[in-house]
């Protein structure tokens, strides 16, 4: 298991996040499903490390989590994929060669100079995986990553993302698209007002819903 | 004045803000940033640095003159009526001022900056350098305006100065001699070289901060 | 690098401060005494232009290491004190009454300086005072002191300001004001005003005097100027100075109008 976590609870004004335990194997995509506001964000960051739980822990090898607009700098594009191996110390040239040899990977070497911002919605989302995958972690954290990507974007990152888990790594994903949780997934784990509502291999949980929420949600009847 | 002696007095006052300059932004940048990553230093922290831009310069040369002056606990440094004191009270004007504007500047990037850190794994250590690198539109800003007041300094530049000729006049304290002469057209040729001289700085920091 | 640390400590001693007021300044006669000075001694001379009060609150403090001020009153309390030792009268000069051609309070028919103020008082003719404890104000004050008139209302203007500004300003409302030769050649002249009462009164002599600071750092250097400022040749820079042919100052030879010793 490359991440793990048990008994973790958070409190905040309205809900209160609680999930009993998560698991995750190298090479397995968990997604994370729920309506808005269920608290996907929350157990996001939790289990990336960004937030304190209230009770029980989080275990596992290096994560990277990537929120639902990653935050670009007012460098190139070169430079922000470089960034994350800066920031654990390597040196600026390795870097440098480094994350050119991820942005070949997804598709935007010819763009390695540009000024970050210039990027287009679709661009930005995949150089913000390059610079993920350039740390070489061992488990990706995503939050809603082709929310506002169109259909072409969208596709090409969840090819990224599905080469990352073959790679090795764990994949969580947040997400509230029921089609791309089908596609991707292997693991899901559905939330509801900051319950673990339910979980169990993809195509279980979908063919057979235990719960009444879960059902109504794979229905498309529930929005929040 | 003959033109030689404008320049002398020209290349003073460029020297002597741009020093006074360079020194408050040694502490303001680092001070505006750190307090940016703590949330904007809370109520007290920033009654307390904008308070510092209500200084008035005549106090503040006051201070210096009575710091620096022989009689004074510092008089052994014998730096009153030298271009050095007056780099000190013109730098203790513009460092609020530097200070303020890099923090109302930083303060909208911090969160981003640290999130941006810790999601890939770094340390909190890393966010101040890379919003420093981030700032730099807001760093041009405060230098212009740090440097805006250092330059345009009377006030403290006189009292600490002496405005002696040859050796701690420049173009403000010049500007107050002719006035006070009558001589109203040199004052406004004397006006006109720091306006000038103002301009090329701020047009210089902007063309640097694009880079 | 330590040549330079040595250099800046040293600076302040290799030169002399001398502290004077604004309107010996601004008359230009110190840059020549001074340019004598240098190429007869290597002294450099570093002037700061104050008002009489700071100047000799400077030496208090001997930050100056002289001053060159007029104003009898004040120079002899310092000299009572110990602030400043060994006056030299160096010069002296005349204030005059300056104002505005049409002159609404006939000053200059006036047959003493003390009537021509009371005219101005009587007429409520616009004045303007230095209003800065200046040397020139000083004297103002004593003359109206003089009068037995206190100078009130809102023709009585004080500018704050120097010589020349203040002249400036009386220039514009038409108004009389009291004045040195000096800057009267130079700037009052130049704006419209007229000399109006000119008369030789004892009552307006000024008398500069050069003071050294004991104790200071550069007391040394003090005594050497103070030696050429008694020299032939400083007399006759002093008499030298001339605006249109109109010498601005007499040399006094250390004669004082205004004795300063008790």
């Amino acid at each position: 298991m490359i991440l793990q976590a048990e008994d973790l609870t958070l409190t905040f004004p309205g809900f209160r996040l609680r999930v009993p335990r998560l698991a995750l194997a190298p090479g397995e995509v968990l997604v994370v499903l729920g309506p808005s506001g269920s608290g996907k964000t929350t157990l996001l960051r939790l289990l990336a490390g960004l937030l304190p739980p209230e009770g029980g822990r989080v275990t596992g090898g290096l994560r990277v989590y990537l929120p639902q607009t990653p935050p670009l700098l007012h460098r190139s594009v070169l430079d922000n994929a470089a960034f994350g191996l800066l920031l654990h110390g390597v040196p600026r040239e390795k870097a440098r060669q480094r994350a050119q040899a991820r942005l070949k990977e997804v598709g935007l070497e010819a763009l390695a100079h540009r000024p970050a911002h210039r990027l287009s919605a679709g661009e930005a989302a995949r150089l913000a995986l390059a610079r993920a995958l350039a740390v070489e972690p061992e488990v990706l954290l995503l939050d809603e990553p082709t929310a506002n990507l169109d259909p072409a974007n969208a596709l090409r990152v969840e090819a990224l993302l599905r080469r990352a888990a073959e790679e090795g790594r764990g994949v969580v994903l947040a997400t509230h698209n029921l089609f791309q949780a089908r596609r991707l997934g292997h693991h899901l784990l559905f939330l509801h007002r900051g319950e673990a509502v339910e979980e169990g291999p993809v195509a279980e949980v979908f063919a057979a819903p235990k719960d009444p929420r879960t059902q109504a949600f794979l229905r498309g009847e529930m929005v929040f | 004045m003959p033109p030689a002696e404008v320049l002398e007095i020209a290349l003073r006052s460029l020297a002597v803000a741009g020093g006074a300059t360079l020194l408050a932004a040694l502490f303001g940048v680092p001070l505006g940033l750190w307090l940016a990553l703590r949330g904007g230093g809370g109520a007290w922290g920033r009654v307390l640095l904008y308070s510092g831009l209500a200084l008035p310069s005549v106090v503040v040369g006051l201070l210096f003159y009575l710091l620096l002056s022989r009689s004074g606990p510092l008089g052994f440094l014998n730096l009153l009526y030298t271009p050095w004191a007056m780099v000190l009270a013109e730098a203790t004007l513009a460092f609020p001022l530097i200070a303020a504007f890099v923090l109302s500047g930083a303060r909208g990037r911090v969160e981003e900056v640290r999130l941006l850190v810790r999601s890939l794994g770094g340390k909190e250590r890393h966010v101040l350098p890379t919003l420093l690198a981030e700032s730099r539109r807001t760093l041009a800003a405060a230098l212009a305006a740090g440097f805006g007041g250092a330059i345009s300094e009377v006030g403290a530049a006189t009292l600490v100065g002496g405005d002696i000729r040859h050796h701690t006049r420049v173009l403000t304290t010049a500007i107050v001699v002719e006035t006070r002469m009558g001589e109203l057209q040199a004052a406004l040729a004397l006006g006109a070289v720091l306006l000038g001289i103002a301009l090329l700085v701020t047009a210089f920091l902007v063309i640097l901060e694009r880079e | 690098m330590r040549l330079l640390a040595l250099l800046v400590l040293l600076g302040p001693v290799l030169a002399l401060r001398l502290a004077t007021t604004t309107s010996v300044y601004d008359s230009g006669l110190l840059d020549r005494l001074l340019e004598a000075f240098f190429r007869e001694t290597g002294v450099r001379v570093q002037v700061l232009a104050v008002g009489t009060g700071q100047a000799l609150r400077l030496a208090e403090r001997k930050d100056v290491d002289a001053v060159l001020v007029h104003a009898p009153s004040l120079e002899r309390e310092a000299l009572a004190q110990g602030t400043t030792a060994e006056p030299y009268c160096l010069a002296q000069n005349a204030f005059l009454l300056a104002g505005p051609e049409a002159d609404p309070a006939r000053v200059r028919e006036a047959e003493s300086v003390l009537e021509a103020l009371r005219r101005i008082a009587a007429q409520k003719a616009p004045f303007v005072s230095r209003g800065d404890r200046s040397g020139t104000h000083l004297k103002e004050l004593e003359l109206w002191e003089k009068t037995g008139l206190k100078p009130q209302g809102p023709w009585y203007l004080e500018s704050g300001a120097g010589m020349g500004q203040t002249l400036v300003l009386a220039a514009e409302k038409g108004a009389y004001t009291l004045t040195d030769l000096a800057t009267f050649l130079t700037v009052g002249k130049k704006r419209g005003l007229k000399a109006l009462y000119t008369r030789e009164d004892p009552l307006l002599l000024n008398q500069y005097a050069f003071h050294l600071v004991p104790g200071s750092p550069g007391e040394g250097e003090a005594r050497r100027l103070r030696a050429f400022l008694a020299s032939e040749e400083a007399a006759r820079i002093v008499a030298g100075l001339r605006v249109e042919g109109t010498p601005l100052f007499t040399p006094l030879r250390g004669r004082c109008v205004f004795p300063l010793r008790p």
